[in-house]
């Protein structure tokens, strides 16, 4: 057997969950898909001294669209689920294109959406996805609900808010304003690998044609997903094109991301597709938002 | 020692009731305990695919699952789909086109493409290689594989006929 001997729970309510993660604090781990998880315990990287175990409670698996626009996604949700959602793809079709990204389809029946927020791994597309669309995040713990913005939620790689006694309940995804386009550009060695670097965006025109607001979050390149403050100070008010572009991917480059050097790819690689792909993910983005 | 847990899973439609260590994983638990060693095991960490069975109808890594997590659930392995008499048309198909070589990775092929097969009765080159994007194979080349899947939906679509 691979993993260290632990103990496991698999409690059917949250309410339950709650109190065993609050029983447990440092010695417990939360089990989702376990896609990330598992493979960590496998090698015994990760030596968990107990696992509570989500599958079992069907009230956190949900894609519930709200009448304000927004969708609330339990933290449960598979991500086939998310990616093959009919109201996601009409409202964030960007998610819908994301999902298919991720790793492969046998993975994707079993990995949680939640999930792989809750893990924050820095080379990972939704916690850069919900940091772009500032994601609001539902914490849980036992007695306590606090909700957090994406934008306050990652600290490090693999680190987040989160304490051992909360729990990642739901994610709620805001609606976008009109006249917006958004864009995902992805460079990995191979379909369903890990990204060298991406680029995700979204850029809201105004009705003179001129960019009113841009977001675009950087993947890859740093401790955890880069939300670029260069693009909105280079970008708003202008009329978009590839010499304002070219601008930002140069600021961006320069100012904002801290690659690293591994199998993979070199830092200056990564500095090099950071350009290329904020190129490519603002042109679409702007392309998409005009249509 | 570790505490045993007992699970009853539904595995190929014969029920099975037994304890095991939290810690063993559904590929382990399918292979040794039951002695279904159709499934391969890989690499034990979600990349190469061998591991694939359906779980409750859908392709799933057993390596990245541990078997209490089966308790109560359905699993399907490569021999549910045919006898050496009987072989599903899939098997026919990867066995006509020289779909394998040393076979070590088909077993996860087989249980990735019989689902998508029933969801895509005509699928394109593009998305067979979409479907078969998260299992390695070290022999083939992937080529005729992709040639086995188009002749197993031709075979499969003549039986619907009949
Ligand atoms: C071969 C392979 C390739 C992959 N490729 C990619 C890829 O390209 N991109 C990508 O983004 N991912 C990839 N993944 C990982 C992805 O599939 C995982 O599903 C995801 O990272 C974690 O989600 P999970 O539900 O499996 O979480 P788990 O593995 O169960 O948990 C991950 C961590 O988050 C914690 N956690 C989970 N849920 C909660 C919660 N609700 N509250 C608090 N903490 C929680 C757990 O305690 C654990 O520490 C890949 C995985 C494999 C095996
Ligand atoms: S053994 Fe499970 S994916 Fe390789
Ligand atoms: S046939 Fe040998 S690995 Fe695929």
């Amino acid at each position: 057997m691979k993993p260290i001997p632990f103990e496991y729970y698999a409690p059917s309510s949250v309410a339950e969950a709650l109190d065993t993660i609050a029983e447990l604090g440092y010695s417990g781990k939360i089990l989702a898909g376990g896609q990330s998880l598992i493979p960590s315990m496998n090698f015994r990287v990760a030596r968990p001294g107990a696992l509570v175990d989500l599958n079992n409670i069907p009230e956190l698996a949900y894609i519930r669209p709200n009448g304000d626009g927004s969708v609330a996604i339990g933290t449960m949700t598979r991500d086939s689920k998310v990616e093959h959602d009919a109201e996601i793809k009409r409202r964030f079709p960007l998610i819908a294109e994301v999902m298919t990204y991720i790793a492969h389809p046998q993975i994707r029946n079993r990995g949680t959406f939640g999930g792989a927020i809750a893990h924050a791994d820095p080379a990972a597309q939704l916690p850069a996805i919900s940091l772009l669309m500032n994601a609001d995040l539902k914490l849980l713990k036992k007695g306590g609900e606090r909700w957090v913005q994406a934008e306050d939620f990652f600290l490090g790689p693999f680190m987040t808010v989160l304490e051992p006694d909360e729990m990642l309940a739901e994610v709620v995804l805001k609606p976008l304003p009109a006249r917006t386009g958004s864009s995902y550009k992805q460079v990995s060695r191979q379909r369903g690998g890990y990204a060298q670097v991406a680029v995700a965006s979204a850029a809201t025109l105004d009705e003179a044609g001129r960019c009113k607001q841009v977001r675009m979050v950087l993947i890859s390149v740093g401790d955890t997903p880069i939300l670029s403050k260069e693009v909105s100070r280079i970008l708003v008010g202008q009329k978009p094109g590839q010499e304002a572009f070219e601008a930002v991917a140069e600021a961006v480059a320069k100012g904002e991301i801290d690659p690293g050097t591994d199998v993979h790819a070199t830092a200056d690689y990564r500095r090099h597709l950071t350009r290329v792909l904020v190129v490519r993910s603002l042109t679409e983005a702007f392309q998409r938002a005009a249509l | 020692m570790t505490k045993l847990y007992t699970i009853k899973v539904k595995v190929n439609g014969t029920e099975y009731e037994r304890s095991v260590e939290p810690r063993l994983l559904l590929s382990d638990f399918i292979r040794h305990d039951l002695g279904l060693s159709g499934t391969h095991v890989g690499c034990e960490h979600g990349l190469c695919g061998a591991c694939t069975v359906l779980f409750d109808g859908e392709p799933m890594r057993s390596c990245l699952i541990f078997a209490v997590q089966a308790n109560g659930h359905e699993v399907q392995t490569v021999e549910s789909l045919g006898t050496p008499e009987h072989m599903h048309p899939l098997q026919e198909a990867f066995s006509e086109k020289h779909a394998l070589q040393c076979g070590f990775c088909t077993p996860g092929f087989l249980m990735t493409l019989v689902p998508f097969l029933e969801k895509h009765p005509d699928p394109t080159e593009e998305e067979i290689r979409e479907a078969i994007d998260g299992n390695l194979c070290r022999c083939t080349g992937y080529q005729n594989m992709i040639g086995a899947v188009q002749l197993a939906a031709k075979k499969m679509a003549a039986r619907q006929e009949v």
